[in-house]
């Protein structure tokens, strides 16, 4: 049997606004193994931002476990969590979330940086993230010199800096027009490809038929495509 | 390396915030500039006041002859009351308060050496006169002493000035020379120490010989003082002083020591002690002005912080999801804060200097003194903003820090 890169156990996610409680997780089993591509669906308050957040370790469970390469997260450092997230997961948001102010060169360092790349390698490795999605010519443009299409390309570059296991992405053509989504859903078809674990919330037709298993949400619960037995 | 990195992080992150950077630098600037600024004019005006107080002698007061303005013990008013160098010495004798007392006598007199003439106002004094009024000698030379008093000696001692006009480039071997005073020799026995600030109700110090009052006298027939010099003892006033003197001569003459008109007084420590009280008021209003300018500053930076918290929070979010530790996004606060305060300080601090440096050039100097930098009170103000910099910083981004990434990214 395949190693489980992703292993949840009845995972809950409990809010609270003011005196009012809200489980937006009620009890998630999901399994995920080395290089597969799961396609999360579901409708719109059905947890899958909740679930993915909890996935990368943007945020933490209130109950079950998670286990992140056998190692159970929820006891980790915060240290231990900025770690992983920094080399472990990439993570490729619906809003992109580049830094407004920098460029795209310097929205891909960031990661780097913070994994202390020196100089050379990190300008190299810069270089060649841009060339892999396409923006070799952009690499000075700041993200209001950019199209919607160009600012997920470089979030995507920046999920991919310290080459990751694991790339984690929220309705990541949510924001774009069918042309650029296009090239983005390519994109992550190829990173597919050469062997990367995907997990990714869409409802793009081309991913969802690649796609190992698609998991669907409804009501802070999934379906049994999680596939935990 | 390590450091090297989160300093790269740190330059990336304030060339992308320029607008922001260059506020609160401003902020900084501006604050310590004043307060700078306030210090160094401050110093100066207080030093030049003092100055010119001390200049003339501390805690004295000069007496001038006067005539009686109220009857007193069947004597008529009109008297006229004009002490002599026996006045001088029975009040000496007598009184309490007194530390020195100088009668003091001067005109013009014609100085010659060689073929150098001048025209000088040369006056008669007792020797504690040169303590009182702080005429130091030169290296090498002396003040007119005890036996040149008792002796009637004919020698003098000379303002620097007149030293100089006299003497020219031989003014070094001038002392133990003769001169020539209204045609009579005197032995030149000292020349004053230049003072920075010597002028006095006579006209300027270095401008004025001074010889034994003995000599003065017997030269011009002369018994009455033109007026008399007294300092008080530290622990009295100049108005206790005054009172003991008007008493006592009161005594001797007959005048009511209350007559304002018997003799003239003026009182050098009233304008002293006015002058005290003004630049502590003065000091007090400095400070203020530095605390309400410190608080206004600080709630500039502080503001500045938190226009930018939503912005902030959302970097913070976007870093800590891309790997960033607490540590590091605190220690690129502390940074960023430093760094600008130390900037902002610095330049506040030189373009303050600057001032300083230029204004003395435009004149002025008696009034308003030298200004001086005040070096450690200036670098007080940079650490006290760089405090409230931080404070203002470093909470907010604390907060932010402590969240989970994802809700940093949704809280604004
Ligand atoms: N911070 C929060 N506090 C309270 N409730 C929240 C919070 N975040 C999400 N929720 C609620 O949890 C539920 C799930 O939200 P989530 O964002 O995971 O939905 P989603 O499936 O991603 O929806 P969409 O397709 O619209 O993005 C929603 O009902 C939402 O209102
Ligand atoms: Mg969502």
């Amino acid at each position: 049997m395949a190693h489980n890169v992703i292993y949840m156990k009845q995972v809950k996610k409990r809010y609270q606004t003011g005196q009012v409680f809200f489980d937006a997780l009620r009890g998630i089993d999901l399994r995920v193994e080395q290089g597969e591509l799961i396609a999360v669906v579901g409708p719109s308050g059905s947890g899958k931002s909740t679930l993915m957040n909890i996935m990368g370790c943007l945020d933490v469970p209130t109950g079950g476990v998670y286990k992140l390469d056998d190692k159970v997260v929820n006891t980790l450092t915060s240290n231990q969590l900025a770690d992983i997230r920094n080399k472990k997961i990439g993570f490729v948001f619906q809003a992109f979330n580049l830094l407004p102010y920098a460029t795209a060169y310097e929205n891909v360092e960031v990661p780097l940086l913070f994994a202390r790349v020196s100089g050379k390698k990190r300008r190299e490795r810069v270089h060649e993230l841009l060339a892999r999605v396409g923006l070799a010519d952009k690499m000075a443009n700041k993200p209001t010199e950019m199209s919607g299409g160009e600012m997920q390309r470089v979030a995507i570059a920046r999920a991919l800096a310290n080459e990751p296991d694991i790339i984690l992405a929220d309705e990541p053509t949510g924001n774009l027009d069918s042309k650029s989504g296009g090239a983005i859903v390519k994109l992550f078809e190829e990173l597919h490809d050469s062997g990367k674990t995907i997990v990714m919330i869409t409802h793009d037709k081309s991913i969802a038929e690649r796609a190992q298993r698609v998991v669907r949400l409804k009501d802070g619960l999934n379906d049994t495509n999680g596939d935990l037995s | 390396m390590n450091v090297f990195l989160s300093i790269k992080q740190f330059f990336n992150d304030l060339r992308r915030q320029k607008l922001r950077s260059i506020m609160t630098m401003f902020g900084i600037f501006w604050g310590t500039c004043s307060i700078v600024l306030l210090l160094a004019f401050g110093t100066g005006i207080t030093e030049a006041q003092l100055k010119s107080q001390k200049g003339m002698g501390e805690n004295i007061i000069i007496i001038w002859p006067g005539i009686t303005a109220k009857e007193f013990k069947g004597l008529p008013k009109g008297r006229r009351i004009r002490p002599t160098d026996d006045d001088v010495n029975y009040i000496k004798e007598r009184a309490t308060t007194i530390a020195r007392i100088a009668p003091e006598n001067g005109r013009n007199m014609n100085l010659k050496f060689g073929r150098q003439l001048t025209s000088r106002n040369v006056m008669g004094v007792w020797p504690e006169y040169g303590i009182m009024r702080n005429l130091i000698p030169q290296m090498g030379s002396r003040f007119i002493n005890q036996l040149d008093l008792d002796n009637r000696r004919r020698v003098i001692f000379l303002g620097n000035l007149v030293a100089d006009q006299l003497f020219g480039d031989s003014v070094s071997t001038a002392v133990g020379r003769e001169i020539l005073v209204n045609g009579l020799p005197y032995t030149v026995v000292g020349i004053m120490k230049e003072k920075e600030q010597d002028s006095s109700y006579r006209g300027r110090d270095s401008r004025m010989g001074f010889i034994p009052n003995s000599v003065y006298q017997a030269m011009f027939s002369e018994r009455y003082s033109d007026d008399i010099v007294a300092q008080c003892k530290p622990q009295f006033t100049g108005e206790i002083m005054r009172q003991e003197i008007l008493r006592i001569l009161g005594e001797k003459y007959k005048f009511d020591p209350t007559d304002v008109g018997a003799l003239s007084v003026w009182d050098t420590t009233e304008g002293f002690a006015f002058l005290k009280n003004f630049f502590y008021a003065f000091s007090g209003f400095l400070v203020a002005v530095g605390i309400a300018t410190l608080i206004t500053g600080g709630i500039g930076v502080t503001n500045i912080m938190n226009v930018v918290l939503e912005e902030r929070t959302k970097e913070i979010g976007i870093k800590m999801a891309l790997g960033a530790r607490k540590s590091s996004i605190l220690l690129q606060f502390v940074l960023e804060t430093l760094f600008i305060t130390a900037v902002g300080g610095l330049l506040g601090l030189m373009f303050g200097a600057l001032i300083v440096k230029i204004v003395p050039m435009m004149g002025g100097e008696e009034f308003i003194g030298v200004p001086r930098l005040n070096l450690w009170g200036s670098m007080g103000v940079i650490v006290i903003l760089g405090i409230v910099g931080l404070i203002a910083g470093i909470f907010p981004a604390r907060r932010a820090a402590n969240l989970q990434p994802v809700q940093a990214l949704k809280l604004f």
